[in-house]
C-alpha cells in the first residue's frame, strides 16, 4: 500500500484568479502573487505562517479573530493580514515586539473562555487554537472570568445560562458550544461552499452564539444537509466527526474516489492502522475542490455493515437456502454450470451485467469475460436505464456521447437550464458549486415537473420554473427552439461554421411550423407560452449559456429524442466549445461514465466502436487470441425476453440490483427466475440475489485499487485503503471466475489492465497509472493530441466534422392518463440516500430518509381523502404497491412523486415496460397511477418478502 | 408469452418508425435498418423477419419498407 502524503497547506485565504502581478516584500523577503491576494496568503506563499484563527482558504477572509495582525511600513496601525490585499512595494513585517504582544493579549481572552482539557479533548492534537496558543508563546492566563460559556455552572454554583449542552442530533458529528470560539468559520462554510444558510450567528458581543437555525432548532432538525463543510472548517472541537471523537486522530491519509454520485469528488480517507477515521473531500480534488455532501464524507459505515457477505455462497434452486463454500468450490460451481448450459443453449444463452458501481478495470474484465470467454456480446450495464440516449443523441449530433465541459465551466456560466435534474439532492457538490455561480448572478432557467429545491431557495431564485407535464420534455425544448429561430435569437456566425448550414436549413423549416410554437403547445405542455418564450431569450442572449441535465431527459419513450434537442439548442445559440458554456448530462452512478467507455454496451466495444467494424474486432481478437462476435448483443430488457422466451438462460451480474433499480418488478423477476444460473457478485444479498445460484461476495471501494470514470470523463484513481474483507478486490473475482471458466487471464494489479485498456481504445492511449499519480487526474480524450486529456470537447470543431441538426418531432407518450390510472407518477432521488439504497440504507443515514414517500398535491389528496402520512394504495397497470402520502405542493395537480430507495416500497413495481425509442432505456418517469388510502402492505408486498426472506436463508456452518 | 413479445418488438420497430418518419423518406427508411442492424440481437431480428414474413401485421409502412434493408441473421450456435 502505498502513503500519500500530500501537502495540503492552508493559505488562510483563497487565491485570487488575477492576471495582473503584484509585488511586495514580507520580513525582508520580495514575493510577486496575483493584485487581491491577502497578505496573509501571499506570506504563506513564501512559507510564513502568520497566526490565524478565523482565516482558512476555502472561504473568504472576514478579520475577526484579531490574531493575524500585522505592521506595514507607512501605514497606521496593525491591520489584519487576512483581509488587507497586497499593494505594490508595501513592507510587511509580520513579527516584532509589538505584535508579538498584541497576538498573546488576544490568545490570552480566548483561552480565557476556553476549557483547558486540552488532554481529553477529541481534537487534542488537531486543534488550530491549541497550536496557535503555541504559536504566539502564551504562558499564562491572567484573567479569571466572572461569566463563561463552559462552566455549566457558575462560581457559586448556580446554573449557567451561557452554558449550552452539546447537540448530538446530527448522526455523525457533534456540536458542543463549550468549546467555541464563535470564529464564524463553520457559518460561512455553510454559506459560502454549501450554499445552506443553515447556520448562523445569533445574539450580540458576549452573547454571540453558533446556532443551527431558530433557537429551537438542533443540527438534525434545522436546514442543514450535514455536508460537513463547518466540522472541517471549524478549528477547535466545536464540530467535529463522532467518527474522530470515538477512535481518535488518524496518522495518515490516502487520497482516492468516492463512490457514490457521478461528481466524483476526491477525498482523504484518513486512517489509523487499516480502520478509517474519517473521509475529508480533497482541496486539489478537481471535481470536488474541497467540497464533500453527507454521502461522501459520513456514510461510508457500509463497507463494515453486518450485513456484508464475506463468504462465497451457493445453491442448486433459488428455493435452497444458501451455503458458504471455498472459492474454489464456488468457482468451479459456477463455471461448471455456465459451461453447461452453453454447452446445450449455445455461446448466445448466457451473458453478463457490468456495474456502474465498480472500477473501470473491473468493468472491462467482466465485458471482456463475455466476448472473449462466453464468446457473445451480451453485455450491459445500469446505464442502460439511465443515460443510454445521451449516448445515442450526442452521439448523433456531436459525434461522441461525451459531456462537453469539466465541472469548473459552471464558474463562468451566465445563464443555467436545468432539465430533469435535482442537483442539490442527485449532485450535492455539483449544486454547491452552481449556487455560488448562481448567488454571484448567474441566472437559471429551472424545467421540472416538481418545484426542486432549486427553484427557490435561501439567496438564489431560477429566473423561470417551467412545471411541464411529464412526458412532453421533447414538446418544450422544440418550442424553445422554435421561440429562438423565429424571433431570430440563434448564432448564425457560429451555425455557418461549426454545423452542416443545409441541414440547419431544414430544420429550421421545421422549427418554424407553427404547431411547435409555445402558444400551440402549451395546453400540452402546462407551460405558459410567455414564460417559455422569456427563458429561451434569456437563453439565448444572456451570455454564456449551459445546459445540465439528467434522468428526467433520457428515461422517456422519447429520451434520445429529448438530448438530440437539447444539443440543437447548444448549436442554435453557439454554446459550445468554450468554457462557461456546454451540453452536460448529470450522470447517476460514481462510474456509469467508465462503464460505457470501457464498452459495457452489448453492441460496441471500449471506446465506442461498433463489433460489426471488422478493423476494431481485429485489435481485440489480435490481443485476446479469439474471434468476436460482429453481431450486437441483448440488451438487458432483451436478455430478461429471452429469458422468459427460454433461449437466455445464464447471468454473471457484477454490483448491479436489476430486481430494484429496473422497470417492471414482476417482469425482472420472471426473467431472472426462467434462468438456470444467476451469479450474483455484491456487498450484500441485494434483492437479485433472491434469484441467484451463485453468490460472489464484492470488495468496497476501500479494499481495491482502480479507476472511476466521473461525469466530466475524469479519470480519477481509486486507492486500496485497506485489504478487502472477503480477500479478494472485484477484478481478482472475475478473473478467478474467468479462469475457471478457461481463460489464461495473470493480471496481478489493475494498473496492467488499465495499460490494456490504453493500448486498445484510441481516446485512452495516454492513460496509465503513472500518469495519473503525477497529474491526479485526467480527462479523456487522452492521447498523443491530448497528452493531458481534454477538460472541453468541441473546441474547434465538433468530433463528428459539423455538427448536425436533428429535426425532434414530439410524439406523446403511450403511457396515457385516464378514468383508471388518472395521475402522473415520476420518480426521483433524495439527499441522504442513493440509488437503490443498498450502501446508504446500511449507514445511519436512514434518520434523514426511513422510507419512500408519495408526494401529492393538496387538490389530488383531498379527493381522494388522503391525509398527510397515511398510507395510501399506488396502482398502475403494471402493478401496485403502497406507501405514505406526504401532501406538498411541491407536486403540481395531476403528479404525484416518489423516491425509489426503499425494496420495501419497489416502486418499480409500478413503472411500466414502455422505453426510450432509440436505446430502450425505461420509461420511469411518467407512469399513470391511481392513489387510494390504504390500510397498509398491499398483498404483492407481503409476497414479496415473504419471497425474500426464504430465500435469504443461509444455512449454519457444519 | 409469445404474444406478448412479439407485440413488445413490433412495439419497439414502430417507435423507431415514428422518429424516422420526421426524416426525408430515403433517411427514414435508411435510418431504421441501421438502427435495427447496428442494435437489434440476431435473435430479436429472427422474431422481427418471422413478424414480417407473416404478414406484417401491426407494423407501420415505413418499417415494412425498411424491412428489405435489414439483415437476416444467419444464426449458427
Amino acid at each position: 500500500m502505498k502513503d500519500f502524503i500530500i501537502p495540503d497547506r492552508d493559505f488562510g485565504t483563497p487565491a485570487s484568479k488575477s492576471k495582473t502581478m503584484v509585488t511586495l516584500n514580507i520580513d525582508g523577503f520580495d514575493i510577486t502573487v496575483p493584485e487581491g491576494t491577502s497578505i496573509m496568503r501571499a506570506a504563506a506563499e513564501i512559507g510564513i505562517t502568520v497566526p490565524k484563527l478565523c482565516a482558512t482558504d476555502s472561504i473568504d477572509a472576514f478579520g475577526s479573530c484579531r490574531l493575524c495582525l500585522v505592521e506595514i511600513e507607512g501605514r497606521a496601525g496593525t491591520p489584519a493580514s487576512c483581509t488587507t490585499p497586497v499593494a505594490p512595494g508595501l513592507k510587511v513585517h509580520t513579527q516584532n515586539a509589538k505584535l508579538k504582544q498584541l497576538r498573546r493579549g488576544v490568545m490570552e481572552l480566548y483561552i480565557s473562555d476556553h476549557p483547558l482539557d486540552c488532554l481529553t479533548c477529541s481534537a487534542n492534537g488537531d486543534c488550530e487554537l491549541q497550536d496557535m496558543a503555541g504559536a504566539v508563546g502564551l504562558r499564562d492566563v491572567r484573567y479569571e472570568a466572572v461569566e463563561t460559556h463552559f462552566k455549566p455552572k457558575n462560581n457559586s454554583g448556580e446554573a449557567n445560562p451561557q452554558y449550552l449542552p452539546k447537540d448530538d442530533s446530527n448522526p455523525y458529528f457533534a456540536y458542543d458550544p463549550a468549546k467555541c470560539i464563535v470564529c464564524s468559520r463553520c457559518v460561512r462554510a455553510c454559506e459560502e461552499v454549501q450554499g445552506t444558510f443553515a447556520l448562523t450567528i445569533e445574539g450580540r458581543g458576549f452573547d454571540s452564539r453558533v446556532s443551527f437555525g431558530a433557537k429551537t432548532d438542533t443540527a438534525l432538525t434545522s436546514d442543514c444537509v450535514s455536508c460537513g463543510a463547518c466540522v472541517q472548517a471549524c478549528p477547535t472541537a466545536t464540530l467535529q466527526e463522532k467518527s474522530v471523537i470515538e477512535i481518535g486522530t488518524p496518522e495518515r491519509s490516502v487520497i482516492t474516489t468516492c463512490a457514490y454520485c457521478g461528481v466524483g469528488c476526491s477525498f482523504k480517507a484518513e486512517m489509523r492502522g487499516d480502520e478509517l477515521v474519517r473521509m475529508t473531500p480533497y482541496k486539489h480534488g478537481k471535481a470536488n475542490r474541497g467540497h464533500s455532501c453527507v454521502k461522501g464524507r459520513f456514510a461510508y459505515g457500509y463497507a463494515s455493515h453486518k450485513d456484508r457477505i464475506l463468504s462465497p455462497m451457493i445453491r442448486d434452486s433459488i428455493s435452497d437456502p444458501w451455503k458458504e463454500v471455498s472459492w474454489p468450490e464456488a468457482m468451479e460451481f459456477a463455471a461448471n454450470r455456465m459451461k453447461g448450459i452453453i454447452a446445450k443453449h449455445g455461446r448466445h444463452s448466457v451473458g453478463v451485467i457490468t456495474s456502474s458501481r465498480c472500477t473501470n478495470e473491473e468493468t472491462y474484465l467482466v465485458q471482456k469475460l463475455t466476448r472473449a470467454v462466453f464468446r457473445n456480446n451480451n453485455t450491459d450495464t445500469c446505464a442502460r436505464v439511465c443515460h443510454s440516449p445521451t449516448g445515442y443523441g450526442l452521439g448523433q449530433t456531436f459525434g461522441t456521447s461525451a459531456g462537453t465541459q469539466d465541472f469548473d465551466s459552471v464558474e463562468h456560466t451566465d445563464t443555467v437550464i436545468l432539465i430533469g435534474a435535482n442537483p442539490t439532492d442527485g449532485h450535492p457538490v455539483f449544486a454547491s458549486r452552481l449556487k455560488k455561480r448562481l448567488r454571484a448572478g448567474a441566472k437559471l432557467i429551472v424545467i421540472d415537473p416538481r418545484r426542486i429545491d432549486l427553484v427557490d431557495g435561501p439567496h438564489i431564485k431560477a429566473s423561470h420554473h417551467l412545471q411541464l407535464t411529464p412526458g412532453t420534455n421533447v414538446a418544450v425544448v422544440t418550442a424553445i427552439a422554435h421561440t429562438i429561430v423565429t424571433e431570430g435569437l440563434f448564432n448564425e456566425d457560429f451555425i455557418r461554421t461549426r454545423c452542416d448550414w443545409d441541414e440547419f436549413q431544414d430544420y429550421a423549416e421545421f422549427i418554424s411550423d407553427p404547431r411547435h410554437s409555445p402558444e400551440a403547445t402549451q395546453l400540452l405542455t402546462g407551460v405558459p407560452a410567455e414564460e417559455l418564450r422569456a427563458a429561451a431569450r434569456l437563453y439565448a442572449r444572456n451570455g454564456n449559456g449551459a445546459i445540465y441535465y439528467g434522468l428526467g431527459v433520457t428515461e422517456h419513450s422519447q429520451g434520445s429524442t429529448t438530448v438530440i434537442g437539447i444539443a440543437n439548442l447548444a448549436m442554435l445559440t453557439g454554446n459550445i466549445g468554450r468554457p462557461g458554456v456546454g451540453v452536460n448530462p448529470l450522470r447517476g452512478q460514481n462510474n456509469v461514465q467508465g462503464s460505457c467507455d470501457m464498452g459495457s454496451f452489448p453492441h460496441e466495444l471500449p471506446g465506442y466502436r461498433h463489433v460489426k467494424n471488422d478493423s476494431v474486432r481485429e485489435v481485440f481478437e489480435s490481443l485476446w487470441g479469439v474471434q468476436i462476435d460482429n453481431e450486437p448483443g441483448l440488451r438487458i430488457p432483451n436478455m430478461l425476453d429471452a429469458a422468459v422466451e427460454g433461449t437466455f438462460k445464464g447471468l454473471y451480474c457484477q454490483g448491479e440490483d436489476i430486481l430494484q433499480s429496473d422497470p417492471d418488478t414482476k417482469h425482472v423477476a420472471a426473467g431472472l427466475a426462467a434462468m438456470d444460473c444467476v451469479i450474483v457478485h455484491d456487498l450484500f444479498l441485494n434483492e437479485t440475489a433472491n434469484y441467484a445460484h451463485v453468490f460472489f461476495p464484492g470488495s468496497s471501494f476501500l479494499e481495491k485499487d482502480g479507476t472511476f470514470t466521473n461525469a466530466e470523463r475524469r479519470i480519477n484513481r481509486v486507492r486500496k485503503v485497506m485489504a478487502p474483507k472477503q480477500g479478494y478486490a472485484d477484478w481478482e473475482v472475475t478473473q478467478m471466475f474467468a479462469q475457471a471458466m478457461g481463460a489464461n487471464w495473470a493480471y496481478t494489479h489493475p494498473a496492467q489492465i488499465m495499460d490494456e485498456i490504453a493500448l486498445l481504445t484510441p481516446s485512452f492511449a495516454g492513460v496509465s497509472y503513472e500518469k495519473l499519480e503525477t497529474m491526479g487526474s485526467v480527462q479523456w480524450p487522452c492521447n498523443e493530441k491530448a497528452p493531458e486529456g481534454t477538460p472541453l470537447m468541441h473546441i474547434d470543431g465538433f468530433v463528428r466534422g459539423k455538427g448536425k441538426f436533428i429535426v425532434t418531432e414530439y410524439v406523446a407518450t403511450d403511457e396515457k392518463t385516464g378514468p383508471r390510472f388518472p395521475l402522473l407518477l415520476t420518480t426521483g432521488r433524495i439527499l441522504s440516500q442513493y440509488n437503490v439504497g443498498a450502501q446508504t440504507r446500511r449507514t445511519e443515514n436512514v434518520v434523514w430518509h426511513d422510507q419512500d414517500v408519495l408526494e401529492i398535491h393538496p387538490h389530488d389528496a383531498e379527493l381522494r381523502g388522503v391525509r398527510d402520512g397515511q398510507f395510501v394504495k399506488l396502482a398502475s397497470r403494471s402493478g401496485e404497491t403502497s406507501l405514505k402520502a406526504k401532501i406538498t405542493d411541491r407536486v403540481a395537480p395531476g403528479v404525484v412523486y416518489t423516491t425509489f430507495h426503499h425494496p420495501d416500497t419497489q416502486a418499480n413495481v409500478i413503472t411500466t415496460d414502455f422505453s426510450d425509442w432509440a436505446t430502450n432505456c425505461p420509461e420511469y418517469k411518467v407512469t399513470a397511477v391511481q392513489v387510494s388510502p390504504s390500510n397498509g402492505p398491499t398483498e404483492w408486498q407481503a409476497e414479496y418478502n415473504a419471497q425474500a426472506a426464504q430465500s435469504r436463508r443461509i444455512l449454519a456452518a457444519e | 408469452m409469445s404474444a406478448d413479445t412479439d407485440a413488445k418488438l413490433i412495439y419497439m420497430a414502430n417507435q423507431i418508425a415514428r422518429f424516422m418518419e420526421t426524416k426525408p423518406h430515403a433517411e427514414g427508411v435508411e435510418g431504421i435498418a441501421s438502427h435495427i442492424n447496428d442494435f437489434w440481437e440476431p435473435r430479436m431480428r429472427l422474431k422481427f423477419f418471422a413478424l414480417i414474413d407473416s404478414g406484417a401485421a401491426g407494423f407501420r409502412p415505413l418499417v415494412v419498407e425498411a424491412a428489405a434493408k435489414i439483415r437476416r441473421p444467419a444464426m449458427a450456435a
